[in-house]
């Protein structure tokens, strides 16, 4: 999923500086579960920009919504009855979220909330990790079903690098070594040998560095 | 014989070759650089000159390589993934090349968290494996790595690094054999302190009978403190220093400390010509070129072959 | 100026604190009549939003009293709850909020003393510290 966090109070109200009437939107989906910008965090967050102004001496109308994916033109479209009668949205989803709200409607301001950090996966309570960037030309079958793209901080696709020790990364000792990772991963798997096949130069066309990418499927257009 | 690399030519003449190193000044500093370069003149056959290393912004290597041309050594040209893409990195070659720059190495370079640009992007578009190739590439093939034909393809003796220290050790070996397969023709190792550690890694490079693929060179560097001895135990990636060591250089007056650093320099490269598959030395001096003259010499490495 | 009363909101565990409170008036302690009990089925039925809401309405502490430690009838809610107070305090902080204002304490239903000496101390210190700084900004605007 899309890991968030929320951005520091100071920098929303910021943003909303001189606004006296706000939209504060939600999303059901990827941030709701990295508790970030679910329907919970958007009350809190109300609340806090409430206290925040009042103390200001000042007070907001904040108008509270949380919808089933902010990524969605039919699900954005929803916040069209409110859209006139606020100064300003506020969004708690992740960019993409932020972006749809954008391009619907276009005379109103829209502020993130969060900043949106990465693709990852859970690893416990409260603990969320990077896994993949996306790259678009999946390598995980030849390294044991680990990314040596998100998770090496060199990105180091033969890796590991000198710097490795107990199997933790040399940048810090709370991040693992994906190549010593994938070395476990390949030993217990039995393709040792695999290791010794150099993987090429990667063709980052696949990736961002082939600019925007977009997804077309005929079938469903 | 592959390019005209001295150091190539020293090395396939049978004889210990001997490199040197010299890091770039942070300014534009030429004459820090030639001063740097004169005190290795004749002790070594070859000088590597770093890339913006430990992540901090220097001189490029490419520069500074160029000065070295011009006082008639050899630069090994080296090259970390970690700041260019590969038609930067492919562009330097060629113009080093032009400039008479015929030897390399190829490296992924340190995380920049560990310099003075830590919000630096961090490019690695290539990977110090994927360089070794296209290096190869270019020269044997006179092809770029993208596929289109260079004219006049530069023919760069490849160098890469190898630490037979770092976790997990038992994959150390297959690690140089993969950089074997990707096209490398020598390597210069990390500092060796644990010369036991060392030869099991050497045992198992002859096993595979890679020593014979590839000319493997020795990394020394001299110890000034027991100071610098306890940091490179704890606090350098990778390194692997014995107690033993750090305790004799500790067991010696402060002012004695330095020459005691030189003694343990000559009696590791004494043990370690003896094995099997070491072709040369890489005598990293850092900020004590000095002392590479005297090093050499009673190493017994003095006078270097004319190839 | 008159001397300044605080509201003290108190989420009170129904099976301690909310009969230690119950117990601290049949034994005839006094205890200020600032603090306003809310019971609650377990500390762990307090959320952070609960919190904010009470700071937010114009409370000017809060404390969030559970059973003591390993004598949750939940199991574990008091210690969530413990966990949500510790995690809202550098919110607090942010929205510029005195983290002190919130306190989780923890006791038994036999405790009637303890809750009574707890909510005076509270209501003391919240007095010393002032009105809540957002319900003070509020009523400035109510004046202006």
């Amino acid at each position: 999923m899309i890991t968030a966090e929320r951005k520091p109070l100071d920098e929303i109200m910021e943003s909303i500086d001189g606004c006296g009437r706000i939209l504060l939107v939600g999303c059901n989906e990827c941030v709701t579960v990295c508790a970030a910008g679910g329907r919970k965090e958007v009350a809190l967050l109300a609340s806090a920009l409430q206290m925040a102004s009042m103390k200001k001496g000042r007070t907001l109308d904040i108008r509270e919504l949380t919808l089933e994916r902010q990524c969605d033109p039919e699900y954005v479209e929803e916040l069209t009855p409110h859209i006139d009668q606020v100064d300003a949205v506020v969004s708690m989803a992740c960019g993409c979220g932020v972006q749809e709200v954008a391009r619907r409607f276009k005379k109103t301001h829209v502020y993130p909330a969060l900043n949106t950090k990465f693709m990852g996966a859970s690893e416990g309570p409260g603990i969320w990790a990077e896994r993949c960037q996306g790259c678009g030309d999946c390598l995980l079958g030849l390294t044991g079903g680990i990314c040596p793209i998100a998770r090496c901080a060199k990105r180091l696709m033969n890796g590991p690098c000198g710097g490795s020790t107990n199997g933790k990364c040399e940048i810090s000792n709370d991040v693992d070594c994906a190549w010593h990772l994938i070395w476990e991963r390949m030993k217990e798997l039995g393709i040792e040998d695999r290791y010794e096949d150099v993987i090429a130069a990667k063709d980052w066309r696949t990736g961002r560095g082939g600019g925007p990418r977009k997804i077309l499927r005929e079938d469903l257009v | 014989m592959k390019t005209e690399s001295v150091l190539e030519k020293v090395l396939a003449s049978g004889e210990l070759a001997v490199t040197g190193e010299c890091g770039p000044p942070r300014g534009a500093l030429p004459d820090v650089v030639k001063e740097k370069a004169a005190l290795l003149k004749g002790y070594v056959d070859a000088v590597n000159v770093t890339d913006n290393q430990t992540a901090m912004v220097r001189m490029s290597s490419f520069a500074a390589s160029v000065f070295l041309r011009q006082m008639d050594l050899h630069p090994v040209f080296q090259m970390v993934t970690r700041d260019r893409n590969r038609l930067a990195m492919q562009g330097d070659i060629i113009g080093a090349y032009s400039h008479g720059i015929n030897t390399m190495l190829c490296l992924s370079g340190d995380h920049p968290k560990f310099g003075d640009h830590a919000m630096a992007a961090n490019v690695h578009d290539l990977d110090s494996m994927q360089l070794i190739q296209t290096v190869r590439g270019m020269r044997d093939k006179g092809l770029f790595q993208g596929g289109a034909e260079i004219k006049n393809p530069p023919k760069m003796f490849i160098g890469a690094a190898a630490n037979p220290f770092a976790d997990p050790f038992e994959l150390r070996v297959a690690r140089l054999a993969k950089k074997v397969k990707a096209g490398v023709d020598f390597v210069q190792t990390q500092c060796i302190y644990n010369i036991d550690k060392f030869e099991t890694w050497m045992q198992g490079i002859r096993d595979r009978g890679l020593h014979e693929q590839v000319y493997i060179m020795a990394g020394i560097t001299p110890m000034k403190s027991a100071g610098m001895a306890r940091y490179m135990k704890n606090k350098v990636p990778g390194m692997d220093v014995p107690d033993e060591l750090v305790k004799r250089m500790a067991g010696v007056p402060k002012d004695k400390q330095a020459q005691e650093g030189i003694d343990i320099c000559i009696e590791s490269i004494e043990r370690l010509r003896q094995i099997e598959g070491v072709s040369g030395f890489h005598i990293m001096a850092i900020e004590w070129e000095e002392k590479v003259p005297e090093i050499v010499k009673r190493a017994g490495l003095y006078p270097r072959p004319q190839v | 100026m008159e001397q300044f009363e605080p509201t003290i909101v108190a989420f009170c565990c129904h099976y301690c604190a909310y009969t230690a409170a119950d117990m601290a008036g049949s034994m005839r302690l006094e205890y200020p009549p600032n603090v306003k009990i809310i019971r609650v089925p377990c500390s762990g039925r307090v959320d952070a939003i609960h919190i904010m809401k009470a700071l937010e309405k114009g409370a000017d502490g809060v404390l969030v009293a559970g059973c003591l430690e390993g004598d949750c009838h939940f199991k574990n809610g008091n210690v969530k709850a413990l966990q949500r107070v510790t995690a809202l305090h550098p919110f607090l902080e942010e929205i510029g909020i005195e983290a002190e204002r919130v306190q989780m304490v923890n006791m038994s239903a036999g405790m009637g003393g303890r809750f009574a000496q707890i909510a005076t101390e509270f209501t003391e210190k919240i007095r010393e510290l002032g009105p809540n700084p957002a319900k003070a900004g509020a009523s400035r605007l109510a004046a202006s």
